[in-house]
């Protein structure tokens, strides 16, 4: 009978703990870069935040993007953005938000349209005033923070509180990673983008939870085995499930990717990039975090008050 | 483990045959649906606008204006108060939210005071020194007004989308002030946009025939551009009517566009006041001009021939058809009780829709092969017996999502696929527990039983997680963020169920079959 491919025939030893400082650098490295790149480039806010109009139109034959760049930044309506978008005769038109009332945002829609004329197949036409962009960034931003402020809350519920800060270290490590990548490759940042941040978390705690029962499994079991080793033996003995999901689940992803569609290309790349960061930091971030925050005194404290009470009254 | 009880399979038996069913109906074409008999389910997936096809217009009521208009019949009501009282005043006007007026005796202001807080309960009227009285709207009447504004311009909106033959439209209010207007198959909303935003608030005015076009307003008169004028050499000249209101708009009936003499115009008729009020200014003012005004443009001008005692007449202005048309439209739907703003449109052709369709339904398969082969070479059977529960997952979704009438929209899709790959993570641990036991040296059945019950705290907290972060991309989220949040909360609450309950049962019922001795994984 076939019996599935053994990744790991044993269990492995891998030191984890021994290459503390490597992660230490690694993720220095990814933090100060992602938030150097967020404070002085910023993001590429698509319309969602920033307001403006986008338009993907399909030409009757392959676009030129120059003369078509001529036509529309004649218009006066300020900086106007082409891009092809999946193929030759598709194009995405950004133009940035107009100065004044709701109305001169319509005004600009209109004027753009007709210039484009009547061959063109219109496949999305989006406009976001302003005030609109202003409170979908702000929402955005809410549901991010309660989403890692329950998760926050929920560990500390089932775990020690030092799971909970742990977790959540990572997950900011994650968030900021993310949004990082976007800001120095420059893609676009939209509401699909936060989505992606949000199911990556979700996901990289997955990640961690995972871990973090076996540590407290360990705890229980070895109760005289040293941190280091006890957290060795944890990530070691999960380490095949880490990978078999991961790879599951970047699987689906490239196949979004590629496959997918052009509108949520943007959406998988963040995604592939979250999971991979979101690996990592749950073996490399948010484990190595508890020896630090000494959870051995209070996992073991919380837990020896039952089994005495057991003893009590058998 | 062996002993697997008889209602327990029933039970997930059951929830299986029913999802299938449910999700099955999705296979019908939806008219196919509404001739099948009555216990069919008629609950398909709902297409999010960005697949089918449509356009979302978020709308903003102009609270603003409403309250400038409401400070000015205060205005007005305070002269008719302080005058019919003969109490003397000076300074009376209105600013933003408040109107002020200074009684000139103060000795009658507090009389004065009472006077108005009894004609108009909204108010609140205070005095100040030098009898200066300021009158400000209550902030339960402004609240009130508000209310009353949004709820009447989704009605108004609602008459004029379905006057145009709109499938299936949606109108919504959203927050205090905001209208969400949800148009399924229309890929250019501009006409619709041009109706919903006109206020179209017309009312007949009296021309005055001192200053016909003169450049300073007589008193008691407002100058208004012509709509006959406008992109001439001549778009400048405005007319100079008189501020009182002859008849208004909510006195029509009815409007009909139709032909005179071959030009496009619209034919009116008056309710009985309507009509009483027209007949009698038409029957005084023979042989002057009556301007019709439609939000505060001058349509024509024409000069009252003869009495007008019938109720109804007609409405000429070059127009062309279509004009014609939409204004018969707007006058028959009423007008806006205040101006609407468009902050937000999103339009989606059905061409991307379909196309977005397409593109996830081939990832979602791909990845569902992908992931299927990978599982069934890590852990052979188990494998299969995990894909199995992975294609009992999606069938649930999407029974889920017919059941729920949840969107289904392009991030939602998004959501399935990704689930695909994180469902079988549930197994994924239960294997791994399962080949940690038996490596231990346990025989197969204690390795499987303790398999399954160890991983199921790990599976439940890390779900559990995953669920509230999947949650609150819903309840916190708009748009596409919202979408993605259904799809994958329902996914992991599917999946866990599919995980936990199909896959062991597939192991019980192997193992009672087959009695292994060793572990095929």
């Amino acid at each position: 009978m076939f019996r599935g491919i053994r990744f790991f025939p044993e269990t492995p030893r891998l030191p984890f703990m021994a290459w503390r400082r490597a992660y230490l650098i690694i993720s220095g490295i990814l933090m100060i870069a992602s938030l150097v790149s967020l404070v002085g480039r910023g993001l590429n806010f698509g319309i969602d935040f920033q307001g403006g109009i986008l338009l993907e139109v399909r030409m009757p034959g392959p676009a030129d993007l120059g003369s078509m760049r001529q036509t529309l930044g004649g218009l006066g309506f300020g900086e106007v953005s082409l891009q092809e978008f999946g193929s030759a005769d598709t194009v995405l038109i950004r133009v940035q938000k107009q100065e004044g009332s709701e109305d001169a945002q319509q005004r600009a829609v209109s004027a753009v349209k007709e210039a484009l004329g009547s061959a063109v197949q219109y496949r999305r036409v989006e406009f976001v005033g302003p005030q609109v962009g202003a409170e979908l960034l702000r929402d955005a931003l809410y549901a991010v923070a309660a989403a890692l402020l329950a998760i926050l809350v929920y560990i500390w519920f089932r775990f020690e509180w030092q799971f909970g800060v742990c977790g959540v270290v990572s997950l900011l490590h994650d968030v900021i990673a993310t949004a990082g990548i976007f800001s120095v490759l420059g893609y676009e940042f939209n509401l699909t983008i936060v989505a992606a941040i949000m199911t990556i978390a979700g996901y990289s705690i997955n990640d961690t939870v995972v871990v973090f029962d076996r540590v407290r499994e360990n705890l229980r079991k070895y109760k005289t085995m040293a941190m280091p080793d006890l957290i060795d033996l944890s990530v070691n003995q999960t380490l095949s499930r880490t990978i078999l999901t991961g790879t599951t689940t970047l699987f689906t992803l490239f196949s979004l990717y590629f496959l997918g569609g052009e509108v949520l290309r943007g959406f998988s790349f963040a995604m592939i990039w979250g999971i991979v960061i979101g690996t990592y930091s749950s073996v490399c971030v948010a484990v190595p975090l508890l020896l630090f925050l000494n959870v051995r005194q209070s996992t073991l404290a919380g837990e020896n008050a039952a089994p005495a009470t057991e003893q009590q009254q058998p | 483990m062996v002993r697997y009880p008889k209602w327990k399979i029933l039970v997930i038996a059951a929830v299986l045959i029913v999802g299938a069913a449910l999700a099955a109906v999705n296979l019908i074409p939806a008219e196919r649906l509404q001739t099948m008999p009555a216990w069919v389910s008629d609950r398909q997936v709902n297409l999010g606008l960005d697949l089918q096809g449509g356009s979302h217009i978020l709308l903003q009521v102009d609270t603003a204006a409403l309250i400038r208009e409401r400070m000015d019949s205060v205005v007005d009501a305070a002269r008719d108060v302080l005058r019919g009282a003969r109490i003397p005043y000076e300074g009376l006007g209105a600013t933003l939210g408040e109107a002020a007026v200074t009684i000139r005796d103060e000795a009658r202001a507090e009389e004065a005071r009472r006077l108005m807080a009894e004609s108009d309960r909204d108010l609140v009227v205070n005095v100040g020194d030098g009898g200066r009285m300021t009158l400000r709207l209550s902030e339960e009447g402004m609240r009130q007004r508000q209310a009353a504004a949004v709820e009447q311009s989704i009605e108004i909106i609602r008459r004029r989308i379905d006057a145009t033959g709109v499938r299936e439209p949606s109108i919504q209010r959203q927050g205090s002030d905001r209208v969400v207007v949800q148009l399924p198959g229309v890929d250019d909303p501009e006409r619709i946009k041009a109706l919903i935003g006109k206020t179209a608030k017309m009312t007949f005015h009296l021309v005055d025939d001192q200053g016909a076009s003169g450049g300073q307003a007589p008193v008691g008169t407002m100058l208004l551009p012509m709509r006959e004028a406008r992109g001439t050499a001549d778009a400048q000249r405005r007319i100079a009517v008189r501020k009182r209101v002859v008849v208004s708009g909510e006195n029509l009936v009815d409007a009909q566009p139709t032909f005179q003499d071959g030009d496009p115009v619209v034919s009116f008729r008056f309710d009985t006041a309507g009509g009483k009020r027209f007949g009698d200014i038409t029957t005084q003012n023979v042989g002057k001009l009556l301007a019709i005004v439609l939000d505060g443009e001058v349509i024509s001008a024409p000069r009252i021939r003869e009495p007008i005692l019938g109720g109804s007449g007609i409405i000429t202005g070059s127009f062309s058809v279509a004009e014609a048309r939409d204004l018969a439209l707007l006058l028959r739907a009423g007008a806006l009780p205040a101006p609407l703003s468009i902050l937000e449109e999103r339009t989606v052709g059905p061409a991307l829709g379909a196309d977005s369709i397409a593109a996830g339904k081939v990832a979602s398969v791909v990845g569902l092969i992908l992931v299927a082969v990978f599982m069934v070479a890590a852990y052979g059977l188990f494998g299969l017996f995990a894909v199995a529960a992975l294609v009992m997952n999606m069938i649930l979704i999407i029974a889920a999502l017919s059941l729920l009438q949840a969107t289904l929209t392009l991030p939602g899709i998004a959501g399935i696929v990704l689930t695909i790959g994180m469902a079988v993570d549930a197994n994924v641990l239960i294997f791994e527990h399962i080949r940690e036991e038996s490596s231990l040296g346990k025989p197969v059945l204690s390795a499987i039983e303790a398999g399954f019950s160890r991983a199921l705290t790990t599976i439940v907290d890390s779900n559990l997680t995953t669920l509230f972060a999947g949650l609150l991309l819903y309840f916190l989220g708009s748009g596409p963020v919202r979408g993605f949040g259904v799809t994958l909360s329902i996914g992991i609450v599917t999946s866990m169920f599919t995980a936990l309950t199909v896959t062991r049962l597939l192991v019980a019922t192997w193992v009672n079959r087959a009695r292994p001795t060793l572990l095929p994984i």
